[in-house]
């Protein structure tokens, strides 16, 4: 994975900058080697740079004081959170800043009026929805790193969750933001109402993977959480079968909170990992999750194991206990780290297909193991489409990275062959930056670096991630030259 | 002037091109529906997009709809009913007039259910279309889950035709819902109502609207809403499933039996009064006052109401979005001096509430002279207005329609 090459002007300017940023945050400026070795990774631990410095401030007002010299001294900036992007995200640049955000830690505002929390960036995920329990609310997006991940990172990768099927992503579920761009400028947009005024830059801030602009405070809406939740285990004989299952569920208008599939070989690590009577003789597990008053939930269980029956199902169970339901989603959760287990190393591909295309993807992925002579398991958002190949590989053998690598791509390239994307929630990054031009176009791409233009026109914020080139906005801001005359009689005038 | 008729992609590509080299601006339109929201645009030419028209892609089990812009809207939502599927964010139909998907699309108005499914932006996948630069690009995707690159659907969306001209619509769309009923509160206070519909937004009714309609605001001049006479009337939308439905209303009975009379309407009648609400029917029948839509914090919506009132005599409006969005109708075609008035005192009451104001209906004169869409504070305005420079530095689509200098 090639990053921009160390600017050697700028390296020799450490000194300069050190000073500047330790008069602007006195007690957060890391320098020595050790300290900065611990940023050298996000959780795409396949790749690793010790960044110049480390900055951590406390305020949004020292955020904007970091920006504002970095900005004058053309210092590049990597903002991070807590460092769980799967993508790369917050990888760092020998020659840029890490500027971390966890102290930036405070819930400020909990509106149950309004429905809304306003928190900095740094508050991490599942603490917003533990901050409004206790009244019966939550925050809905639940990525599996939702312990550790902070809400900023999670505003700047648009993160998910298994129940973002019903509930929506990060996107769907935030009211506003204050941002500090590369300049300094502190810019809020939205609030505690809703649909901001004006063009839709909170659209555009969510997702963009820190190239835009720093959060510096977040509003969220939470929701009241539901009365009950009920949790169906349903297996099948072929992927065929569960995938028509799983068409059936949303062609009869049923919406479950979540519908998660799970191939064999991940049925069997998480299995052996957490052991909670996951059936091992099925080719594919279905688990759909309903929520909802207790006469809705118990109408639609039964609709969902009528039409599990009627497409094949060899099995289902229903959970009768709250433990019970943790219990199914428990090996289902676990299946990144079960799988950990069972390889020394595992890629995480993230592509979105639609569901029509499952079976035709999932047989060219067996093709595809002895292509390369690597095997993976497959835990699928089936509900929305998000595919999760987990590529088993070991680093320690010579070629294997490499054809882990090679194996990642081609499955992303497929994904977008059958009408798909490259990635549903785990972000573009430094991953899958290359592969771009497989879903977009030249064209494509040019008009999303001039959004990148418009908020950061030296390219200073987080280069190197999403763009497999990154152009000058002067060389990219120059217009076509048509020709004059009015070349095309044939359209219709009046 | 010009009106400019592409039948396609590459003909939309050719007059924006065209428009680029003479220098001369275009104004983008459908089929005219919306045309009267927004500033006037001063352009000498039309591109009429009404030609692109039609749905290229609907399966109903991957909940995703690819379209032409110049789609009828009222086509596409018989299609989807035909398959018990909708557009969620419910779209409103002006003076009975659906416009086009584009037009839906560009002005970003959401329906009633916006808090609980989520604004038109939401339901944005994927988009094509040729930019103020003369290219013609996509963006998004044909899946409901992707965040691959920005997401410039949600830009496109409600940019009123300021950036691109949209050639190709991807949506996702979502089961209509088996049942509906709806409960109305009759006789309540602006504030009483506010309370009200708060308590019901923090319990687990799960409703998908929650409006109010001050005393003598009718949905239409001769039918009171039933149940409700000409009193006020508070009401919640219970949406799903039959034996959801049921045992929500039962409960949401229990809990508002000390807040008035209680009236509930049948599925029929349901669809109906939320179309009304929809569509702002209470204030369709005056063309020539002036209509705002106001969205403030929820909670601030009876106290921002009675400001209104207070300072703009002979106002009249309706609350929706459980007291978040507010739709205020002004008496009489304004001079432009009053509206200017009006409008300042508009911006002094949202200073107090927070949130942000749009005049969706005024004469050409009034559009021209006040402030339509909320102004800025300058670090925004001045983001926003690069943004635009980016995507059309020779401003050729749609000047001026949202900010005169945008």
């Amino acid at each position: 994975m090639l990053m921009p090459a160390p600017d050697p002007a700028i390296l020799s300017r450490r000194a300069e900058l050190l000073a500047r940023l330790r008069e602007a945050v006195p007690d957060g400026v890391i320098e020595d080697e050790n300290s900065r070795r611990a940023y050298e990774q996000d959780a795409l631990t396949a790749y690793r740079q010790i960044p110049m410095l480390v900055v951590l401030p406390s305020s949004t007002q020292e955020v904007a004081a970091v920006l504002r010299i970095c900005s004058a001294l053309g210092v590049k900036v990597v903002p991070r959170g807590a460092g769980t992007s799967l993508s790369g995200g917050a990888l760092p640049l020998a020659d840029g800043v890490v500027l971390g955000l966890a102290r930036l830690s405070k819930i400020l505002d909990i509106d149950y009026d309004n429905r809304s929390v306003t928190c900095q960036p740094g508050v991490t995920n599942l603490a917003i929805s533990k901050a409004v329990d206790a009244r019966g609310f939550y925050y809905a997006p639940d990525p599996s790193s939702q312990i550790a991940c902070t809400i900023g990172g999670n505003i700047a990768e648009n993160s998910g969750g298994v129940h973002c099927l019903k509930y929506g992503l990060t996107t769907n579920n935030v009211l506003g933001v204050e941002i500090v761009t590369i300049e300094g400028d502190i810019v809020r947009i939205g609030g505690k109402h809703l649909d901001a005024e004006g063009y839709d830059l909170l659209g555009i801030l969510t997702g963009s993977e820190g190239l835009l602009g720093v959060v510096t405070e977040v509003t969220v809406r939470i929701l009241p959480k539901p009365e009950t939740a009920r949790a169906l285990l349903i297996g099948f004989a072929s992927n065929e079968e569960a995938g028509a299952t799983v068409a059936a569920i949303i062609g009869a208008g049923i919406i479950p909170a979540g519908m998660e599939m799970m191939d064999k070989p991940a049925i069997h690590a998480a299995e052996a990992f957490v052991n909670v009577g996951y059936p091992l003789d099925v080719e594919a597990l279905l688990i759909v999750e309903l929520d909802g008053p207790p006469a809705e939930v118990d109408h639609l269980c039964a609709q969902v194991t009528e039409l599990a029956r009627t497409h094949g199902a060899v099995s289902c169970r229903m959970s009768s206990s709250e433990p019970e339901r943790l219990a199914f989603w428990a090996g289902r959760k676990a299946a990144f780290p079960a799988v950990g287990r069972i390889s020394p190393d595992y890629f995480c591909m993230d592509g979105t297909i639609p569901r029509k295309a499952l079976p035709t993807v999932l047989a060219r992925l067996k093709d595809f193991e002895s292509e390369f002579g690597l095997r993976v398991a497959n835990v699928f958002h089936a509900g929305d489409g998000n595919l999760h190949p987990l590529i088993l590989f070991d680093s320690n053998q010579p070629g294997e990275l490499e054809r882990a690598e090679a194996f990642g791509a081609a499955i992303l390239r497929l994904c977008v062959q059958v009408g798909g994307v490259l990635t549903g929630e785990h972000g573009v990054g430094v991953e899958k930056r290359d592969l771009m031009s497989e879903q977009f176009s030249e064209g494509d791409l040019a008009h999303q670096e001039r959004l990148k233009c418009a908020f950061d026109p030296s390219g200073l914020l987080n280069p190197g991630k999403v763009f497999p080139v990154l152009h000058r906005c002067a060389e990219l801001g120059r217009l076509h030259v048509h020709q004059g005359k009015l070349a095309f009689p044939e359209i219709p005038r009046f | 002037m010009t009106t400019l008729a592409p039948r396609n992609a590459a003909e939309v590509l050719d007059a924006v091109r065209w428009a680029m080299n003479a220098g001369e601006a275009l104004e983008v339109v459908g089929t005219g529906t919306r045309r009267g929201v927004g500033r006037p645009v001063d352009a000498p030419h039309v591109l009429d997009v009404s030609a692109l028209s039609g749905v290229l892609e609907y399966e109903p089990e991957e909940l995703v709809l690819t379209a032409l812009p110049g789609t009828p809207l009222a086509e596409i939502e018989a299609l989807l009913a035909s398959r018990k599927q909708c557009f969620a964010f419910e779209p409103p139909y002006f003076a009975a007039r659906a416009g086009t998907l584009g037009g839906a699309v560009s002005t970003a108005l959401s329906g009633p259910r916006r808090p609980k499914a989520g604004a038109v932006r939401d339901h944005v996948l994927g988009v094509t279309a040729v930019s103020g630069r003369g290219e013609l690009f996509k963006a998004g995707g044909k899946v409901v889950k992707n965040v691959t690159g920005y997401d410039l659907p949600k830009l496109i969306t409600g940019s009123y035709g300021t950036l691109a001209v949209m050639t190709e619509l991807t949506i996702k769309v979502l089961p209509a819902q088996e049942d509906a009923r709806t409960l109305i509160v009759s006789g309540q206070t602006a504030s009483d109502a506010v309370r009200t519909m708060t308590s019901v937004l923090q319990s687990t009714a799960d409703v998908s609207g929650a409006c109010y309609l001050p005393e003598g605001v009718l949905l239409a001049r001769d039918a009171p809403a039933p149940g409700a006479g000409a009193a006020s009337a508070t009401a919640f939308r219970l949406e799903g499933v039959g034996p959801s439905v049921e045992f929500r209303l039962s409960r949401l009975r229990q809990q508002l039996a000390s807040s008035g009379s209680i009236a509930v309407l049948d599925l029929e009648s349901s669809l109906h009064f939320w179309r009304g609400i929809r569509d702002v029917a209470p204030f369709a029948d005056d063309a020539t006052a002036s209509l705002w839509r106001i969205s403030v914090p929820p909670s601030r919506g009876a106290e921002a109401l009675a400001a209104l009132r207070a300072e703009l005599p002979g106002a009249r409006a309706f609350l929706d979005w459980g007291g978040g969005l507010i739709w205020l109708q002004l008496p009489g075609a304004a001079d432009v001096s009053a509206a200017l008035a009006s409008e300042q005192q508009i911006r002094t009451v949202l200073a107090q509430s927070g949130g942000h104001a749009t005049l969706i209906r005024a004469s050409a004169d009034v559009r021209r002279a006040v402030n339509v869409f909320q102004p800025q504070p300058a670090a925004l305005a001045a983001l926003s207005k690069r943004v635009k420079l980016q995507f059309d530095p020779k401003r050729v689509l749609n000047p001026g329609r949202m900010y005169a200098d945008v």
